[in-house]
């Protein structure tokens, strides 16, 4: 017995642990003050879904063996400018929402498939690279914000008549749009159904995808990139599937998000949007080397819901708006813990 | 002909990025005067940091994205320094040696877990620095003034819990710069901090002409091979990081007397970045950087951050393009960095092979 | 009769119940240059391991017998020890820094220092390095060895032959140097540099220093060589000077064994020529250790073509160039029509069985079940569901993971575990079921039975001839001479990356032996037999 405890709890991992516990605790804690509990909760799940996606993204660039994609902000900014365009042309509702994707999915794939060619040839520092790629990016698009074609003047500053505005407010076109979609309320909570099951569905595709004949190889040729040779697989294809499908995921990622959020936050927006994604991922039981769909789910529902409950509890105790400072301890801990571990195979 | 040919490839980074300066200096029509007055200042303030990114550089742990430990060590003692009202370059001095031990600490804290992430020291160090970073804001921002009791009127607000966004660092303002200064134009120079920055050079050119520095040089190339030669890497890889952190402190308490003010939860945010970004424009790499390299680019990635703005309004009618500029380039020079020594790594197990199988 | 500086009684070793060294006696004089000699597996290494006092050996229950330098005896537990006595070692892989100057890889963390102010505060290792006197002691042992290099060049600029002397003169600085070690020094170096090098050796003999001398270029053995030390299987075959021995005679012995017990299990065939399979012309590969310079070779259908010779030689790379794991260049005909090399898209029946079982053959994290028909899956498209989809079918996965475990007796807790878990017998036959999955009509295995216990052993080789009755041409590369007499019906040698021979397994050990020394077999005036 004693044997089987301490195989389930090097299975489920310390951090986990101290997290759930953690999130245990507050939730405790939160029942037992004046909190509404049920308000927590639909906070919870509106943020999952809405950042559900970026961490499913992260699956596929680590099954293709290129890491966690520090790069995420290349496949966010592909999802921006298709917001952008729908709300360049106001489109409204679904009609908004399905535009802005269109556009995106498209960028998202150019894009992800020219970062593949250079992950390819970087492998081994996939991640150090990407974060700065991004980076790069994301302060290279801050030029392109300044200097749009945009025109719309609900985008645009009112003085000078160009470039875009910081912070842009999805309310009078398609914010919100997916979260109301057959939501309905349940004990005093809301659920966002469409935002859920949007979630669910990529969730779903994802994990078909992984069980199909050329998701199987991308696994195998992150698995053993030599394996992979030896039976015909072509390594460099199958990275850029994984890392293109990567891209793409974080794009769609960023137009729910933007819809849910209802605020497109521009210019150093995207800057460090792969962190909480990539610590919920490992939260969720990935490696740096190994991640399944269920791990993206779990360390999604984790990680969110630790960050909904915290704030307003902690603010009981101390005052002053801790979430952010949160997110950022929490991220980058787990992260710092995963790049420490010493996974098999790998050398000194 | 071929001798340039040769100096010209080698160091070909900060020759583009002269050019690019030029080009800058051109379109922003800044008067001369005003410039060497801007350049001379960022450069008392800046290249101590710079310079503290050669060591760990050559003992092989690559980019120390991690030295913002150390600027949170300087700067944990210089909030303790205004606590106490230290004073002049007496204050400055106790604040430095206030400074080390915590900065030790860092050091080897951060050395130990580096170690354990051997091959991917660099994004360790970066999220080590944004996890410290996290921790310090955490406790200045929340715990001071509640759970740690602190009542200083310079230092806190009364309502709200945590330091004040902004220190005003009076007493020590100019503390080292001032000691001696020389006017040229507009432009004081400020004699000693440069001798400081002077004698730094030169510890670092000394200290490679030492057992332990030619030690650190063997870790860097090969750990293997050092270790069966009886070299302790994994300590001498510590000790590395250790002085990096504890001149990265000192670095940023030389910053920050000459700036004057203390932004508590930003001043440290960019020096990672930015000091990195400055060696690498002066023609380092991951694997290699030498002290002429720093303080080149540290004179042409500041020139640069000061023209950009007015040659952005020059040529593009916008400031703010200018500013976001500097910032695409700072962080692109590092991407594009990274990206070489990957590729360069495998190119070179490429290259041995061809020329075998030929053979 | 003076004292030897070396001498090793009667030493034995043993790893986790197998015996790898019984009873060698070894004896070094002053000045005498002693030859070891042996196939892969003799004991070589192990033995320089215990002079060594090397971590292997004494984390794993240290060694029987003595060892005395000079008539004393002593017992090294770390190299340093080793080192402190006087033994100096130059391993086969290259120990030097690139980026260091000659002088600066001479005295690695053993630089001459000299103190200065802080030093004296702040400890030893601040003192700064005297490079006039490091630079005047590497002169002084290259000047040793009679080399014309540079004490102040970069090793990175080196030509390769020179990196050797460069390792000898380390060794030769370290003041109480008495013996030498030297594991196979001359495999990289060419013909002339080879010349230059020995003359070295007898030079540093004349010094005075022992020289303790492993290889497997047998003609240098007889040139440079006072004495001879034969193992083979971790016995001493033989020891006595060089003029007591023909080349011949030490080929022989190095290989020889008698064929074991249960005899050949290979199928025997009527002689008639059939179809090639497999048509090799120039073949280069490059795999680092395992250079192959040129090979011609052709393949029949239907044969069991062994490919043999020492480690290092290249015989491994022939499948892996193959294959494509490598760089590769020149002509590689399958069923008439070229193959690109260095492509992954592979012929769709072809198999392989990697000699590096754990890196290459298996996917580690994976189950049995997908191990064994990833390979089929992705290059037959077999184990799918129908439909646009391509979903994998799990049921007829697990149903011929559950037939594969049956068959071929592998020993697990089900389809779905973890294949690292496996016993290293197991894991080949996944490996196996893999290949008989693929339904080949060319079949590559490299190293069928390393690290396997005997018992799996000989079922590997059964399955692989079964394979073979099935129609499957098979090329199976192996370091056990025995393992391919027994099922081969033509064994081809490789030495330094080209063909030295191809024998009938029945061939005298003489041959074999030979062939792997480098000796064609007129040269050394054996009568020529009816080969391929």
């Amino acid at each position: 017995m004693k044997g089987r405890l301490i195989k389930a709890y090097h299975g489920f991992g310390l951090p986990r642990l101290i997290i759930s516990i953690f999130l245990l605790a507050l939730i405790i804690v939160a029942a037992g003050t004046e909190l509404r509990v049920a308000g927590l909760l639909s906070d919870a799940l509106v943020r999952i879904g809405q950042n559900g996606i970026y961490v499913l993204a992260m699956v596929p660039s680590i099954q293709a063996g290129a890491g966690l994609n520090f790069g995420l902000p290349l496949g966010v900014i592909a999802g921006m400018v298709g917001v952008l365009v729908a709300m360049e042309n106001s489109l409204l509702g679904f009609a908004g929402f399905a535009v802005a994707l269109l556009v995106a999915i498209p960028l998202g794939v150019i894009a992800g498939y020219l970062y593949s060619l250079l992950l390819n040839r970087v492998a081994g520092q996939e991640m150090m690279v990407g974060t700065y790629v991004g980076f790069s990016v994301v302060a290279g698009m801050c030029i392109f914000w300044l200097m749009a074609p945009f025109r719309n003047p609900a985008l645009i500053w009112p003085v000078g008549g160009q470039g875009l505005r910081v912070t842009l407010t999805l309310a009078d076109t398609f914010g919100g749009t997916l979260n109301n979609f057959l939501s309905f309320k349940m004990f005093g909570f809301a659920v966002p159904t469409g935002l859920l099951l949007f979630y669910a569905l990529l969730a779903f595709l994802l994990w078909l995808f992984l069980r199909s004949k050329p998701g199987v190889a991308m696994e195998v040729v992150g698995r053993n990139p030599r394996f992979a040779v030896a039976s015909g697989l072509n390594i460099n294809a199958y990275r850029s599937v994984g890392i293109t499908l990567s891209t793409v995921l974080a794009a769609i990622g960023y137009v729910v998000y933007a819809q849910s959020f209802g605020f497109a936050q521009l210019y150093n927006g995207p800057l460090m949007t792969a962190f909480p994604a990539v610590a919920a991922v490992l939260i969720g039981g990935a490696s740096t080397r190994e991640a399944k769909v269920r791990h993206a789910i779990i360390g999604v529902v984790l990680f969110q819901t630790l960050l909904t409950v915290a704030m307003p509890v902690t603010n009981q105790l101390i005052e002053g708006n801790i979430s952010e400072i949160a997110r950022v301890i929490v991220s980058n801990g787990m992260i710092l813990y995963a790049l420490t571990r010493v996974t098999g195979g790998e050398q000194a | 002909m071929n001798q340039v040919k040769r100096i010209v490839s080698r160091n070909a980074v900060p020759i583009l990025f002269a050019i690019v300066c030029l080009l800058g200096v051109y379109y922003a029509q800044m008067p001369g005067q005003f410039l060497l007055m801007v350049i001379v200042k960022r450069m008392a303030r800046n290249s101590f940091l710079v310079l503290s990114l050669i060591i760990p550089v050559v003992a092989g742990m690559g980019l120390n994205f991690g030295i913002v430990l150390g600027a949170l060590a300087g700067q944990i003692a210089l909030i303790l320094s205004t606590h106490w009202e230290w004073a002049g370059i007496g204050g400055l001095a106790l604040t430095a040696l206030l400074a080390t031990p915590m900065a030790v600490l860092f050091g080897v804290l951060a050395g130990m877990v580096l170690n354990k992430a051997k091959g991917r020291e660099m994004i360790t160090g970066m999220v080590m620095g944004f996890f410290a970073n996290g921790v310090y804001q955490f406790i200045f921002l929340f715990l001071v003034g509640t759970l740690i009791p602190f009542d200083n009127p310079a230092l806190r607000i009364s309502t709200s819990p945590g330091l004040r966004n902004t220190v005003n660092l009076s007493r020590l303002r100019g503390a080292l710069d001032n000691i001696w200064t020389v006017q040229y134009g507009f432009t004081k120079i400020p004699i000693v901090t440069f001798l400081v920055i002077a004698l730094l050079a030169l510890a670092i050119w000394a200290f490679f002409k030492t057992k332990l520095g030619q030690d650190f040089r063997a870790v860097g190339q090969d750990r293997h091979i050092s270790s069966v030669a009886g070299i302790q890497t994994d300590r001498n890889r510590v000790l590395a990081i250790v002085f990096s952190t504890v001149l990265a402190a000192w670095g940023q308490i030389i910053f920050l007397q000459n700036i004057g003010t203390l932004n508590t939860y930003n001043s440290h945010e960019q020096v990672g970045t930015f000091a990195i970004a400055a060696l690498l424009i002066g023609g380092a790499s991951v694997t290699r950087a030498t002290i002429g390299q720093a303080l080149t680019g540290a004179f042409l990635f500041h020139l640069l951050f000061v023209v950009s703005p007015s040659a952005g309004q020059a040529i593009f009618g916008s400031a703010q393009v200018g500013e976001y500029f500097r910032v695409f380039v700072a962080y692109g020079i590092i991407a594009i960095s990274l990206a070489l020594h990957a590729w360069r790594g495998k190119s070179l197990a490429k290259a041995s092979m061809e020329e075998d199988v030929s053979a | 009769m003076s004292v030897p500086v070396l001498e090793m009684k009667k030493i034995s070793k043993s790893f986790y119940g197998t015996q790898v060294l019984k009873d060698i006696d070894l004896k070094v004089n002053a000045g005498e240059i002693h030859c070891l000699v042996g196939e892969n597996g003799a004991g070589k290494s192990t033995l320089m391991n215990i002079l060594f006092g090397m971590s292997v050996i004494t984390g794993t229950g240290g060694y029987g017998g003595d060892i005395l330098i000079n008539g004393s005896h002593v017992a090294f537990d770390s190299p340093k020890a080793a080192i402190g006595a006087g033994i100096g070692m130059v391993h086969q892989e290259f120990m030097l820094l690139p980026g260091f100057t000659v002088t600066e890889n001479i005295k690695l963390n053993r630089e001459v220092t000299k103190p200065n102010p802080f030093s004296k505060i702040l400890g030893k290792k601040l003192e700064t390095l005297d490079r006039k006197q490091m630079a005047v002691d590497s002169r002084t042992a290259l000047d040793k060895l009679g080399m014309n290099i540079e004490e102040w060049v970069t090793v990175a600029g080196l030509p390769v032959g020179y990196l050797q002397f460069v390792e000898i003169a380390r060794e030769i600085d370290k003041q109480n140097l008495q013996l030498l070690v030297l594991d196979e020094p001359t495999a990289v170096l060419t013909e002339s540099e080879a010349e230059q090098f020995l003359a070295v050796v007898r030079r540093l003999a004349q010094t005075g220093i022992s020289i303790l001398f492993i290889t497997h270029r047998l003609d240098e053995v007889m040139a440079v060589a006072d004495n001879i030390t034969i193992l083979k299987d971790g016995e001493l075959v033989r020891s006595g000077p060089t003029d007591s021995f023909t080349i011949a005679q030490i080929a022989e012995l190095m290989v020889g064994r008698k064929i074991d017990t249960s005899g050949r299990i290979g199928i025997e065939r009527t002689q008639e020529k059939k179809n090639k399979v497999l048509e090799i012309r120039d073949l280069r590969v490059d795999m680092p250790g395992e250079r192959l310079r040129g090979i011609d070779l052709d393949v029949y259908e239907g044969e069991i073509l062994g490919i043999g010779g020492l480690a290092g030689h290249g015989k491994i790379a022939l499948a892996n160039g193959i294959m494509g794991l490598y760089m590769s260049r020149g002509q590689v005909r399958y069923q008439g029509s070229e193959v690109s090399l260095n492509n992954p898209r592979k012929a769709l029946d072809i198999a392989f069985v990697s000699e590096d079982r754990r890196g290459v053959g298996l996917v580690l994290e994976d189950s049995i079940a997908n191990n064994i028909v990833l390979t089929s899956m992705q290059t037959q498209d077999k184990f799918l569901k129908p439909g646009p989809l391509k979903l994998k079918d799990q049921k007829q996965i697990t149903a011929h993971a559950l037939e594969s475990i049956e068959r071929f007796d592998i020993r697990c807790t089900g389809p779905d575990q973890i294949v690292r878990r496996l016993s290293g017998g197991n894991q080949q036959k996944v490996c196996i079921a893999r290949a008989f999955t693929q339904n080949p009509r060319l079949f590559f295995v490299s190293e069928p039975t390393r690290g396997i216990d005997v018992g799996a052993k000989s079922r590997v080789l059964e399955l692989i001839v079964e394979l073979n009755r099935l129609g499957v041409t098979v090329v199976i590369t192996s370091s056990e001479l025995a393992e391919l007499r027994s099922i081969s019906d033509r064994i081809a040698i490789i030495y330094e990356g080209t063909l030295s021979g191809i024998l009938p397994p029945d061939a005298p050990d003489v041959e074999y032996g030979l062939l792997m020394a480098g000796k064609s077999l007129e040269e050394v005036g054996v009568r020529e037999r009816a080969t391929n």
